[in-house]
């Protein structure tokens, strides 16, 4: 686990590097505390929100738009991309609705993220949450 | 005569600040009517499917469709008259009377109050100066981001963007995760438009590289796009001989900014020249009495939570004002100092809280937001123009601003 990381949680952006030296790790060019955990996750494992879309049939919409509702491993991205190439659903959608019960084989569900009505048809309500 | 209807509160565009301000407006127990040109509301939101929308105005971070529908919600449990495919082509803004244009029609609209929400636009193509054809495939982002998102078409196999603003970069990954090899970025600034967050979760993310201070300098293909020229340039982006090398590309994406959408009533209302959008008060006021505006088309906003927030508070002056209660105070002019090219508002009322947000002309690694009048100091650490500046004074500070008869902000 060695490498430089670009802090992204405010603004500074500070370059953090972290290097092995025997059993300890050195953690530095971080300006304040929350850099050192976020260089530690980067490296052991990056993860990140991912939102895309999906196809619909019978909608008024040809499209839907989803997101994981949690981080996922980064590395797998691309082929969570690829199985959800080929995935369409049927409308009616409401924001919220589970899409894909587990994309990530972690439990992470895919979530609707608008609403989508039958072709022809009124808009399925959502409730305010 | 053409149909003729009435309404307490008319909002015009169903973006984030149009459909705040009519959900304001309706809880103030007035009648709104809101009119949006396409076949529905929820504006530049819809498309933008990505997460970052919200932790302030709703305490929760959330997609731009996601925030749009919460907005829906609140306005369904309200008195708001929602019509779309509406088309505001004129108001009188004296008058407060809009024309407009509908499947059904052209029919006008009398409202005690207006408010204008008609968000941005894109920086036109013509605006970049680039020599050589004009192929298919050079296309604004917003208009490759409503393709993907919205309509189900992936516009190119291999591309380039061209500016690193937000919304490039947003789409650099949206691309690459429809399958699309983005080549690079380029970026004709010494230093990257958007926000740190997006160029390592966009770009490195995906191993895209990101060209600083280069620029486009040619383009060619007849019919579809074949390949564009690309050169180093110095600091007054004047390419640099023998720099230039030529990439194969079938689509070039411009993110050239955004600019305030203004033309169409601009006539007749103020327009400040540097924000490029609506002159207003801090009670988000134009030049013109019982006519408000909001959201993009007063200056280009970073966050959706200041674009509601401002909407929020259009919303309810222009449903006070509709009801003939007079809630606007004295007032003072706004002068920008230095350092400083966004800022907003251009006039400070005495009976509403200001609200001040300012885009720095340069990223400065130390500094000091200065209200010389109000002898108020901010200092901040690392801004950077990317990301606008937010200052808030309480209404019972303000009064010292009657003393001298304006308000100048400076960035020291
Ligand atoms: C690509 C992109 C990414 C962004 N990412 C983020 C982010 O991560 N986080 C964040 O907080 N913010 C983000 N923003 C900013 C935020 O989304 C916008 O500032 C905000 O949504 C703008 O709202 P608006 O109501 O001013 O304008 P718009 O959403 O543009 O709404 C204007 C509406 O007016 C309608 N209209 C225009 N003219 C007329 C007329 N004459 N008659 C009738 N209707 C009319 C239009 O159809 C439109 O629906 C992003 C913006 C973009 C473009
Ligand atoms: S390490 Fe601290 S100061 Fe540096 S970018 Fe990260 S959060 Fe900001």
């Amino acid at each position: 686990m060695e490498g430089h990381i670009t802090c992204v949680i405010c603004p500074v952006g500070c370059k953090v590097s972290v290097r092995k030296e025997g059993v300890q790790y050195t953690i530095e060019g971080n300006r304040c505390a929350r850099g050192e955990e976020y260089a530690r996750n980067e490296l052991m494992m990056p993860k990140r929100i991912l939102t895309t879309s999906i196809g619909v049939s019978n909608g008024t919409l040809p499209l839907v738009s989803v997101k994981t509702p949690r981080p996922i491993d980064r590395a797998r991205i691309k082929e969570i991309m690829k199985e959800i190439k080929n995935l369409s659903i049927a409308a009616p959608v409401a924001v919220g609705d589970t899409v894909v019960e587990d994309i990530d084989g972690e439990g992470t569900p895919l979530l609707a993220t608008r609403a989508v009505s039958c072709n022809g048809g009124r808009e399925k309500t959502t409730l305010p949450t | 005569m053409l149909k003729r209807e009435k309404t307490d509160v008319l909002v015009i565009g169903g973006g984030a600040a149009g459909m705040a301000c009519a959900l304001s407006a309706a809880k103030e127990g007035v009648y709104v009517t809101l009119l949006e040109r396409e076949s529905s509301v929820g504006g530049v939101l819809n498309q933008c499917i990505h997460n970052g929308f919200g932790l302030q105005f709703y305490h929760q971070e959330l997609t731009g469709p996601e925030f749009a529908s919460r907005l829906i919600d609140d306005m369904n449990m309200e008195n708001v008259k929602i019509i779309s495919q509406s088309y505001v082509r004129d108001i009188d803004v004296r008058k407060r009377v809009a024309q407009v244009l509908s499947p059904d029609g052209a029919y006008e609209i009398q409202a005690g109050a207006l408010v204008i929400s008609t968000g941005a636009r894109e920086r036109p193509f013509g605006s970049l100066l680039i020599p050589g054809d004009r192929p298919a495939g050079v296309m604004p982002a917003g208009v490759a981001q409503r393709y993907v998102n919205l309509e189900n078409r992936i516009p190119a196999r291999k591309a380039m963007i061209l500016g690193s603003g937000d919304i490039g970069l947003i789409m650099a990954r949206r691309l690459t995760l429809e399958g699309v090899e983005v080549v690079s970025v380029l970026e004709r600034m010494s230093y990257p438009g958007g926000l740190t967050r997006n160029i390592v979760q966009c770009l490195e993310d995906f191993d895209i590289p990101l060209h600083l201070s280069t620029t486009v300098t040619g383009i060619s293909g007849d019919g579809r796009l074949r390949s564009v020229e690309i050169s180093k340039v110095d600091e007054n982006f004047t390419p640099v001989p023998g720099t230039s090398r030529t990439i194969d590309v079938d689509a070039l994406i411009l993110s050239a900014g955004l600019l305030p959408q203004v033309e169409d009533f601009s006539d007749d209302l103020e327009v400040d020249p540097m924000n490029r959008g609506f002159l207003v008060s801090n009670t988000c006021e134009s030049s013109t009495e019982g006519v408000f505006a909001a959201g993009n088309n007063v200056a280009i906003f970073d966050l959706v939570d200041y674009v509601a927030a401002e909407g929020w508070i259009a919303g309810r002056h222009a449903a006070l004002f509709s009801r003939g209660v007079n809630t606007s105070g004295d007032r003072v002019p706004v002068f920008r100092g230095k350092n400083i090219s966004v800022l907003v508002p251009g006039i400070v009322d005495m009976e509403e809280h200001l609200r001040l947000y300012i885009r720095l002309r340069k990223p400065m690694e130390k500094g000091v937001v200065v209200l010389k009048e109000l002898k108020i100091e901010k200092k901040f650490s690392y801004g950077v123009p990317s990301e606008m500046i937010q200052l808030v004074v309480n209404r019972d500070k303000l009064q010292p601003l009657m003393n001298y008869g304006k308000l100048t902000v400076e960035v020291q």
